[in-house]
């Protein structure tokens, strides 16, 4: 049975009829064509599924869809602006963070909020902020060192 | 060899950034879950929630008639098409259950598959699948494998009349007279834990079935689609060339990804069976439970020495745990344990005893280094003890073992030849890299301050490129393909499947050098056997030795053919013509260059082509490696341990690796890293535990500990680079030296701490608790 | 992994949340951040048929101050108690707490009352909730009641509240002395292998000591507080204190760590939280 859910993603309007237990990474996913967010668990602990509602990073494989009504969602798909990198999209890029790249979405949409709320982290702040999001194949240094550069680059822009 | 760009600054070398990463930090790759297709049906698993039980009756009706179900399958309608799993290993007496995509009238395993359903929406299908009502009777369970052995065991398979699936023995030298003249033996017990592999993608597969060509596509998160289409058309009856196997974007293996799994063979046979298209996405807790383990040996190891510490012979007895079932490699690995377990040492005499048991669990294969990881910390380990016992340096004792770098190639009593090393270069440099001396001093200091600090070294050596095909079960050849489109623009085509190491752009910086063309001109395809028509894939750190040096030989075969084409075209004879710069003249002359622009439109459009002369700048070609490739280091780490948790404090860490060539610098700090985590995760926390009902207690997430990054400290990391001669490039591999080299530093760091208290080994994970009770036991006594 | 289907609402009142939690009898559950609900949902080990979300309610998300009182509203999330003014000034002990739980994701979503009412054994909150001698105001259709902290938790996933009833303030005295909350996390789901929360009424010559994740019930650790009743802190009453930490209590053992470990680590977490308490 489905509930009207309006969700804002990316800047658009997202308007669809969804069964209740769709969870907000299946609705993504499934319904808006976004495969960007991942799945690594159903616990709430790897991370890979991470977004932004309002800003703030969530899980969204521990949010149901009709729960994010009327928010506005960020995936990784909305980041880079008119085909330009987004600062964090660029220091993991240039700083080797990824390898098989299925937990760098995830990654990545923390990171913006963790430089949101700590512009100039230490990187055991960086360590901390990325408590929630598992990586299995770079060991993070090469993470923690993209955000540490990210958060370098945005300063030498301001 | 050919013809290359000589001394002028290249790609190969450089830290370069990758080709392959704009689309993955854009969120737009294709993992396999992101594949949607018209009509596509969803499948969910019914497994057992028992260990070891009688299936009597599966009632599938209510699930059957539930909404949006398409069917729903048991073993008795799936296992007679469906053939049997795979395994790649053959020894003679090798017992083998007969291991079918279903469960029959057992199940054997927490997590093994009764049955599946396959309804249009993932919701209805898992909705179904509650319904299946499965009648189990519980039968007695076997977990343990040492007493698994023993007479009046339960079995897990009571078909085979025993739980041990072979026994496998390596002899090399005179082990009797090696112990017989020692100075002191010295023997441990050492329990290698069960780990997890956890792969943040789960596995997963898409398989859709035309029916007017009668081919299959199967799309599947593997490391091995090249593999798989040699194994799977038996089993399921399509003819090898109707079936098309393509891993997409994967989201890591580290060898979980390095088998044939019922999943594949099973929606494989519904897709055409169904006449749709077939998906199944793994779940954690199935991943924890039925997506293969690594390690789990345990052995009593004797070392016989001389009182100066050199190490006449090494001999054990191994148990292996395999699980229930024999995946592709389950009994290969802990043989390979036993092909290397002499290390970086001279080590003349070796007896290695291996019996690999069932036990209702499930089946162990290759996990990130698979059987090096095993041989590499009990040697180091035993050095260590060895040192110990003699009273002298463990560095020392490890100098006194080394093959001189003139002693290369270097024949190991376990018949395999050591490439080239040079193992006290790496260890000086990791010793200067982690001022030695200094640390030393600070051990000193911080013990006399009441500290448990400790140091540990590692030296170890691996085994990688593979391989020789003689050595290898279904041929250790690669195949690559390299094209110089009628554009000029240069596609590679490489039989390895990268998931996530970064050939796309190492392949594409060794062509661009050796063909003189921007790396942006060059596309590298992979993973897909209708564009990679052979391969063997990604595993065994194998992918630059071997299917890199297939690569070279194509450039070298088409800058021979280009040549030709290039002295016609010019009214030279080809020896009068030298290639620079992406480009072919007549030497001296400083007349007409002929770039790959203009000879792939003179080759392709051939109007101009000299007699005889074939069409086409392609060339294909299969390397076969003449031995493995053996990458060795040292690693070093310091640790403090905290007296009142146990807590372990990486403080200081260092590795140097040599890894040959090295392509790309920043890739292989890259693996260096990520493989060192893996170390951490295992050296201190990790393990997979099920209770003696065969329940898996570390079924997902919650319950399985793997690193976040705040247990990674800072490295130093260095290299020293001793090329291999048995490949053109000089390369040896990277992708498991982290796992291998590191846990041993990190228990031996974590056993030189607790020294001062009497603790003389403790098995791994040295997790907090464990190191507490030692140390209360130390403090005791 | 799909949670099995439930109907779906948003009751825009207090009144009509609970209205619909009476209605629906125990078929309904609330559900707030859902990081306890919907991996139980996933695992179909809760299969409720109606699910209420009353993350809306503003009323019970309100952080203030307010007779003496500092209120933390029952859908606070981890991140807004941590990061709150109030909190910090008046009882930074809270954002402490708040700080250490999960992850950032998870404490941008999870909230107080949802992590409180779930009474998992290794959540935070209840050491914080029982060392500050909270209050917890719990609504029924009928009666709004007040419940001791000390009375709130009865079992392993169990509290004082009803069914029918919603919890909606936790409200803790402040100024609350200087405190201290030392954790030790389960290594992979982060969850408190032990968490023991300490308060110094410098006053009163006493401590509050609280400890979750050690016992099946969060508890406090009257053996302590009573040895170190009226005397100074120093580190030899500390640790002689902290001996009593696990007194009186039968600890929880698993795989992640034995009851004898989990014991001894709520000494040893009772002695730093009351050393770096008595320290602020």
């Amino acid at each position: 049975m489905g509930v009207p859910v309006r969700i804002h993603v990316n800047g658009a309007l997202h308007q669809h009829d969804v069964e209740p237990r769709v969870l907000l990474v299946e609705y993504l996913r499934d319904v808006c064509g976004l495969t960007g967010t991942h799945v690594g668990c159903e616990s709430s602990l790897c991370g890979a599924c991470t977004v932004l509602i309002d800003g703030q990073a969530v899980k969204s494989c521990t949010i149901f869809a009709v729960q994010a009504e009327g928010r506005a969602v960020t995936t990784i798909e909305g980041l880079a602006q008119e085909g330009r990198l987004h600062p964090v999209q660029e220091a993991f890029w240039e700083r080797h963070a990824l390898q098989c790249g299925y937990c760098t979405p995830g990654m990545i949409m923390t990171a913006v909020q963790l430089l949101k709320d700590h512009p100039q982290p230490t990187r055991a702040e960086i360590a901390h902020g990325l408590k929630g999001n598992l990586c299995r194949c770079t060991g993070y240094t090469h993470i923690i060192d993209a955000v540490e550069h990210a958060a370098g680059s945005r300063q030498g822009a301001a | 060899m050919s013809t290359t760009t000589g001394e002028k600054i290249g790609y190969v070398g450089r830290a370069m950034k990758r080709v392959e990463d704009p689309r993955l930090v854009k969120g737009i790759a294709t993992y396999v879950d992101d594949l949607r297709l018209p009509g596509m049906l969803h499948a969910v698993f019914v497994r057992s929630p028992h260990a070891h039980a009688r299936v009597k009756r599966i009632r599938t009706d209510a699930a059957r008639a539930a909404g949006g179900v398409v069917g729903v399958f048991t073993g008795a309608e799936v296992n007679a098409q469906c053939g049997t799993i795979p395994c790649a290993s053959s020894f003679p007496d090798l017992k083998s259950p007969k291991h079918t995509v279903l469960a029959g009238d057992r199940a054997y395993f927490v997590g093994h598959p009764v049955a599946v359903v396959v309804a249009a929406t993932p919701y209805a299908a898992a909705d179904a699948a509650e319904l299946v009502d499965v009648d189990y009777e519980p039968l007695p369970v076997v977990t343990d494998p040492e007493k698994a052995l023993e007479a009046g065991s339960p079995l897990t398979h009571p078909d085979l009349g025993t739980n041990a699936a072979f026994t496998w023995n390596l002899t090399g030298g005179d082990i009797d007279a090696a112990f017989a003249k020692a100075d002191r033996v010295i023997r441990q017990r050492m329990y290698h834990q069960r780990l997890t592999p956890m792969p943040i993608e789960p596995r997963g597969c898409v398989a859709s079935y035309q029916p007017g060509e009668g081919t299959l596509t199967l799309w599947t998160s593997t490391q091995i689609p090249h593999l798989i289409r040699t194994l799977l058309p038996g089993m399921i009856g399509i003819a090898e060339n109707k079936l098309r196997v393509v891993a997409p974007e994967v989201g890591g293996g580290f060898g979980a990804k390095l088998n044939l799994y019922a999943e594949e063979a099973l929606c494989s046979h519904l897709a055409m069976r169904l006449g749709a298209p077939v998906k199944w996405i793994e779940g954690r807790r199935e991943n924890a439970a039925a997506t293969i383990h690594g390690r789990d040996q345990v052995g009593d190891y004797e070392v016989a020495v001389s009182k100066d510490g050199r190490i006449l012979g090494l001999r054990n007895r191994t148990i292996a745990d395999l699980g229930s079932y024999l995946q592709l490699l389950t009994p290969a690995i802990p043989t390979l344990t036993g092909l290397v377990v002499t290390g970086a040492y001279k080590i003349p005499a070796v007896r290695m005893d291996v019996v690999g048991v069932y036990t209702n669990k499930m089946s162990t294969d290759a996990y990130r280094g698979a059987g090096r990881p095993e041989a590499t910390y009990l040697i180091e380990r035993l050095v260590d003890l060895v040192a110990a016992e003699l009273g002298l340096d463990p560095v020392e004792v490890r100098r006194r073992n080394f093959p001189a770098p003139e002693e290369f190639p270097f024949n190991t009593a376990t018949g395999l030849t050591f490439d080239s090393g040079n193992y006290e270069g790496a260890l000086r440099k990791a010793q200067q890299l982690a001022r030695w001396d200094e640390l030393v001093a600070r051990r000193t200091s911080r013990r006399r301050a009441g500290a448990l600090f400790g140091i540990g070294v590692s030296t170890y050596v691996e085994i990688c490129a593979m391989g020789p095909s003689k050595a290898m079960a279904a041929g250790g050849w690669e195949w690559g393909c390299v094209r110089i489109e009628i554009s000029g623009k240069v596609t590679v085509i490489t039989g390895v499947t990268p998931h996530g190491q970064g050939q796309e752009t190492t392949f594409a910086q060794i062509v661009a050098d050796r063909l003189g063309v921007p790396i942006e001109d060059i596309v590298v395809l992979h993973g897909d056997t209708s564009v990679a028509h052979y391969g063997r894939d990604t595993y065994g750190s194998r992918g630059t030795a071997v299917c890199g040096s297939a690569i070279v030989m194509c450039v070298d075969r088409i800058l021979e053919k280009a040549r030709r084409l290039a002295a016609a075209l010019l009214d030279a004879r080809p020896e009068q013509v030298e290639f620079a710069d992406g480009a072919f003249a007549v030497k001296g002359s400083g007349g007409k260059r002929l770039g790959w622009t203009e000879l792939a439109g003179e080759a392709y459009i051939a109007k101009n082509l000299p007699r005889g002369f074939e069409p086409g700048l392609e060339a294909s070609a299969f390397f076969e490696p003449e031995n493995f490739t053996f990458p060795f280091g040292t690693h070093i780490c310091a640790v403090e341990v905290n007296r009142d948790t146990g807590d372990v404090t990486i403080v200081q860490y260092v590795a140097v690796d040599d890894c040959g060539n090295q392509i790309n610098p920043l890739l292989v700090e890259g693996q260096v890293q990520g493989g060192i985590a893996h170390s951490i995760g295992q050296a201190l926390f990790e393990r997979t535990v099920y209770d003696e009902h065969g329940q898996l207690l570390t079924g997902e997430f919650m319950d399985y500990p793997m690193p976040r990054a705040e247990d990674i400290p800072d490295y130093v990391l260095g290299s020293t680079v001793t090329p291999s001669p048995v490949n053109p490039l000089g390369v040896k591999g990277v992708g498991e030296a982290g796992t291998i080299g590191a846990t041993p530093a990190i228990a031996n760091a974590v056993m030189d701490a607790l020294r001062p208290l009497g603790v003389t080994h403790l098995d791994l994970p040295l997790a907090p608790e464990k190191l507490w009770r030692a140390i209360r036991q130390g403090h005791k006594e | 992994m799909s949670t099995a289907p439930f109907n779906y609402t948003r009751p825009k009142t207090l009144d009509e949340a609970l209205a619909l939690l009476t209605a629906h009898g125990g078929n309904a559950k609330l559900l707030a951040g859902g990081h306890s609900l919907i991996p139980a949902m996933k695992l179909r080990l809760a299969q409720p048929k109606m699910l209420l979300d009353i993350t809306r309610l503003e009323a019970l998300r309100r952080i203030e101050e307010r007779d003496g009182r500092l209120v933390i509203g029952a859908l606070a999330t981890h991140a807004e108690i941590a990061a709150n003014r109030t909190v910090a000034s008046r009882c930074p002990l809270l954002a402490e707490v708040a700080a250490s739980i999960g992850d950032l994701q998870v404490r941008n979503r999870g909230t107080i009352g949802g992590s409180i009412v779930h009474a998992d054994p290794a959540a935070d909150w209840p050491a914080a909730i029982l060392a500050l001698d909270a209050e917890l105001e719990i609504a029924g259709r009928m009666r709004r009641r007040m419940e001791a902290a000390g009375d709130f938790f009865m079992d392993i996933f169990e509290t004082s509240v009803e069914p029918d009833e919603i919890l909606c303030e936790i409200r803790v005295p402040v100024p609350a002395g200087p405190g201290a909350y030392v954790k030790t996390a389960q290594k992979a789901s982060g969850f408190a292998l032990c968490g023991v929360a300490a308060v110094v009424d410098a006053k009163a010559r006493r401590v509050r000591v609280a400890v979750t994740g050690v016992a099946a019930v969060p508890y406090r650790a009257t053996g302590v507080e009573e040895a170190l009743a009226g005397k100074p802190l120093t580190a030899e009453t500390i640790a002689a204190a902290a001996r009593h930490a696990a007194a009186d209590i039968t600890p929880l053992g698993d795989i992640h760590a034995s009851a004898e470990y989990r014991a001894h680590l709520a000494e040893v977490n009772t002695t730093l939280a009351l050393q770096r308490a008595a320290a602020r």
